[in-house]
């Protein structure tokens, strides 16, 4: 199904043509010419819930257009968290440790041109850019959970395709176990990386049984739109059944190695953030709970809800960990 | 001089409580003020709750900021003393019960914010919370130890436990690490605010223990 944008523009609201053919300049000369034209951005109804923030925390505008893409079966029934929260309520450290920085922060980010390098246990190594990784598979709608370690949790309707399909482009050879995801950290383009908070760049890390599963996505986009900056645009991993730390955003090289890979929180934290992560309510972390979590959007007097075992993707993922103390390899 | 400049001093005569112990009138005044400053951070909340504008997860928002109010509140309350140690005046320690009530106020909103809002009086999870998570420990107890100030806190119970009052009230150092301590151990890797009150206590005890130990070798 391809999603329909409606024009119910205002005439103040359309860009002057001055404004427009600037931008268009801007664009052409950053090398890229396929751009969705700015009256059909600004009228997209992801954009409509975020009507009264103030300016500051608006998404800024997505520069990549994203091909068509299909709907999926997962998430029937689950209620989508706002576009509002999922883009004002981030954890993105390289812009800022407040949950609203990043909004503000990444505005002048620059996801394109963008350019992927796949290197460590594989035939040989390569780049590919955004533009020919959006061309590697067909891009479908997943709604998945995503439950944070900090004990709250979101239902947000990715784009991506399967991380599958660029793992075999990139054709790993056979001694490779692990794949790391290794994020952008650029100090002119991202503020909270001149802080030393944690070890940039950001790492993190799947088995490669992990990688393969078919519900581990690289997702590029967001609400029918490609991804905005503050969730981690133009493309980040999503592992729905892992904690969402798990989830490395703006990712510039992948690694395939032989040996457990070490990531940015283990680190930070070896006692609390282990390598799997997985979203388990019976281990608990020793500063937030795990056997419940705060859904964001449900309000001041939702309470908590129960965490499920793996977040609710045991069906799917469960066999992978079968006979393994989750307990230890937490 | 012209007189006009002598007009404008006298104008701003009032200013004189930064020199000189103002007036009863003056200090009642002043009472007032600091009372609806200090219910600042509740309608702020009220606001925001009536306007749906708690951010994306009001729950913790609420916790956080009444959190931070309380401990706001106590450290304004140990800064009292210290005035007076390295400036000589005290008319300002007559404040000094009505901040403390408004730590204990904010801090009973704070409990109540995780109580009800969080856990929703679920005591078998609330049990497991604090027992396995050390800085939710550390606020508990921080918590019921002023529960024993609050209550003592009346002129009847200054009368009737004299001496021993004091000692009690010395519970208001314990409590002020045991808050600062649990705003460091929740926070996740970011140690700057927390940091930051941890380092205003302490400068706060160090007034004190430098007056201690000059006292007593004079």
């Amino acid at each position: 199904m391809i999603i329909q944008t409606k024009s119910d523009i205002v005439p103040s609201e359309i860009t002057p043509k001055e404004v427009f053919d600037d931008r268009r300049k801007f664009l052409q000369q950053a090398g890229f010419g396929l751009l969705a034209s700015a009256t059909g951005l600004l009228s997209s109804p992801s954009f409509a819930t975020s009507g009264n923030l103030p300016a500051q925390y608006k998404a800024s505008r997505p520069l990549l257009k994203l091909p068509n893409f299909s709907k999926s079966k997962y998430g029937a029934g689950e209620k989508l968290t706002s576009f509002e929260d999922i883009t004002t309520y981030n954890n993105y450290y390289e812009f800022g440790t407040g949950k609203d920085e990043p909004a503000v922060h990444s505005k002048l980010f620059k996801p394109v041109p963008w350019t992927v390098s796949i290197e460590g246990q594989v035939k040989k190594n390569k780049t590919i850019s955004i533009e020919d990784i959006l061309k590697l598979a067909p891009l479908e709608e997943r709604i998945y959970r995503m439950r944070c370690v900090e004990g709250w949790s979101m239902v947000i309707p990715w784009i991506g395709f399967p991380l599958a399909q660029l793992i075999k482009w990139a054709e790993p050879n056979a001694n490779a176990k692990y794949v790391e995801f290794i994020s952008l950290a650029d100090t002119q383009q991202m503020p909270g990386v001149n802080l030393p908070i944690l070890d940039w760049p950001y790492i993190e890390g799947l088995r490669m049984d992990e990688a393969m599963n078919p519900l581990t996505i690289m997702a590029v986009g967001l609400y029918g739109e490609a991804l905005p900056n503050q969730n981690g645009a133009p493309m980040r991993l999503v592992v729905p059944w892992k904690y969402g730390f798990k989830g490395a955003k703006a990712i510039v090289k992948i690694r395939f190695t032989d040996k457990i890979p070490m990531t940015t929180w283990m680190k930070a934290g070896p006692t609390e953030y282990g390598f799997y992560a997985n979203v388990n309510p019976q281990v608990e972390h020793p500063r937030w709970t795990q056997s419940s979590e705060k859904r964001i959007g449900a309000g001041l007097f939702a309470g908590r809800i129960k965490t499920q075992m793996f977040n609710g993707y045991t069906e799917q993922v469960g066999q992978m960990y079968a006979g393994m103390d989750l307990r230890k390899n937490f | 001089m012209p007189a006009w400049i002598y007009e404008k001093t006298s104008s701003v005569q009032w200013l004189g409580f930064v020199g000189k112990v103002p007036s009863k009138k003056l200090a009642a005044r002043f009472k007032v003020a600091i009372f609806l400053l200090c219910l600042i951070p509740l309608l702020r909340l009220l606001w925001l709750a009536f306007h749906d504008d708690l951010t994306a997860n009001p729950i913790e928002f609420v916790e956080r900021s009444t959190g931070y109010w309380a401990l706001f509140m106590l450290l304004c309350t140990l800064s009292l003393s210290p005035i007076r140690l390295l400036t000589g005046r005290a008319w300002q320690l007559q404040y000094r019960r009505m901040l403390g009530l408004f730590m204990f106020f904010y801090a009973c909103l704070h409990v109540m914010a995780y109580l009800w809002l969080d856990y929703a009086f679920n005591w078998t999870d609330i049990v497991k919370d604090i027992i396995k998570h050390p800085y939710v420990l550390v606020g508990a107890s921080a918590f019921i130890l002023t529960l024993p100030l609050a209550i003592t806190s009346n002129n009847a119970m200054i009368r009737l436990l004299r001496e021993r009052w004091k000692q009690l009230h010395r519970l208001v150092y314990v409590i002020a690490i045991l808050g600062v301590v649990h705003f460091l151990w929740l926070v996740k890797k970011d140690l700057r605010e927390p940091m930051l009150y941890a380092t205003i206590l302490a400068l706060l005890l160090a007034v004190r223990i430098y007056y201690r130990i000059s006292k007593r070798k004079a």
